[in-house]
């Protein structure tokens, strides 16, 4: 069995890719971190491997421990893979409408599905596995990315670092979507420290019922424990038609087949871009759209 | 009377109700009732050009409109239309 220094290996240290050729300005840089080029195919593996090794070095997870949580794709599958290379069984509440690419991946790496509503999202899920560690606490470990503080400190420990040495220290904007929060919230928090005037832009749905998987419209979901708001220098709304119609553009004037919320930062990459004269401004490309194929074969715009 | 199921995220625009009794005939006079009493639906449920938007699943039983007459669709007595997300993730 791999140790989890031999995993750790295999986390983080993304490409930075450079899309200033999409810049409407020439003394303005565009940066975006492409995260699904580490093991488990998406950023979420940092928050994963962070909350597992965590939890397995303060003996909250021991021998026939089950982690659990509540997950829609990314982390699920995250917690999946590192669960499987460590010998730790999995348990993972899901939302029963989760798209057959995602079943199929967690059920190959052998996690066990407890399936939820089809009308609460991952807010339900949640709720179902805060009532399955209350009858049995002693079998598992609830890992809570939502209010699970290794969430947002793998983002400060390794991806905000990476951003500062990436772009050479002239990091001047960075933008993300809102999902559990912990990626906006761990970089913001780094990077202002070591610069404070960096602009730390927070995306969001423009409406309760979006189609950016992973991404919460926080005015009508739950609001995650780890949130920062005194992060957020300004909130910009992204909607998931524009960002959906930017997937095909992106992916010809790019190369990169992207993700429907990685097509969403890069949407709001762009309109950050257009209110400043210059600057080095970043995001994150959180996975590519080969995971999306259930939702995109309808959606995007005729080929 | 028909039933229309409202999912979480929508709850907030319905003074937390998570149903609506309904004796419209059609999916579509289904919804326009809905959003007559709660008037915040609409700009999350219809798009400027007042129909339904992407991403958001109506089914009436276990069949998605998009397969039977969509707006179209005729409801029943003891029909249930129910709002789902389209994806499963987030919200």
């Amino acid at each position: 069995m791999p140790s989890l220094q031999a995993i750790e290996k295999l986390i983080g240290n993304t490409p930075i890719f450079d899309f200033s050729f999409l810049s409407p300005s020439s003394s303005v840089q565009l940066w975006a971190k492409l995260e699904w080029l580490q093991i488990g195919g998406s950023v979420k593996v940092r928050p994963a491997f962070f909350i597992l090794k965590e939890a397995i070095l303060s003996n909250k997870i021991q021998k026939d421990t089950i982690l659990l949580d509540a997950s829609s794709g990314n982390t699920g599958i995250a917690y999946a893979t590192l669960g499987r290379a460590l010998n730790i069984p999995v348990t993972l509440c899901v939302p029963e409408n989760i798209s057959i690419e995602r079943k199929f991946i967690l059920q190959t790496l052998g996690a066990e599905l407890r399936y939820t509503s089809k009308f609460e999202g991952t807010d339900g899920a949640q709720e179902v596995a805060q009532q399955i560690y209350e009858k049995e606490p002693q079998k598992y470990y609830l890992a809570n990315q939502y209010a699970n503080e290794a969430n947002w400190r793998a983002h400060y420990v390794t991806t905000g670092p990476e951003i500062w040495q990436q772009t050479s220290q002239s990091v001047t904007h960075f933008v993300c979507g809102l999902g559990t929060t912990g990626s906006f919230t761990g970089i913001a928090r780094y990077l202002k420290q070591q610069n404070s005037s960096i602009q730390t832009i927070a995306l969001q749905p423009s409406h309760a019922m979006h189609g950016l998987e992973g991404w919460k419209h926080l005015e009508t979901a739950i609001v995650p424990s780890i949130f920062d708001p005194t992060l957020v220098d300004e909130y910009i709304s992204i909607d998931t038609q524009e960002a959906y119609a930017a997937i095909k553009t992106f992916a010809r004037k790019s190369g990169l087949f992207l993700s429907p919320s990685s097509a969403a930062n890069l949407v709001g990459l762009l309109k950050v871009a257009r209110q400043v004269s210059k600057g080095v401004l970043v995001t994150l490309l959180p996975d590519s759209g080969e995971r999306y194929f259930e939702v995109l074969k309808d959606t995007l715009p005729s080929l | 009377m028909a039933t229309i199921i409202i999912p979480t995220p929508l709850r907030k625009f319905t003074q937390s109700q998570f149903t609506f009794e309904t004796t419209a005939k059609t999916v579509g006079e289904a919804i326009n009732e809905l959003i007559n009493c709660y008037p915040e639906l609409k700009n999350q449920i219809l798009d400027e050009q007042n129909n339904f938007r992407p991403f958001i699943n109506f089914f009436v039983g276990d069949s998605d409109i998009r397969t039977l007459n969509k707006e179209q669709t005729p409801l029943g007595e003891n029909d249930v239309l129910s709002i789902i997300p389209a994806i499963a993730g987030g919200l």
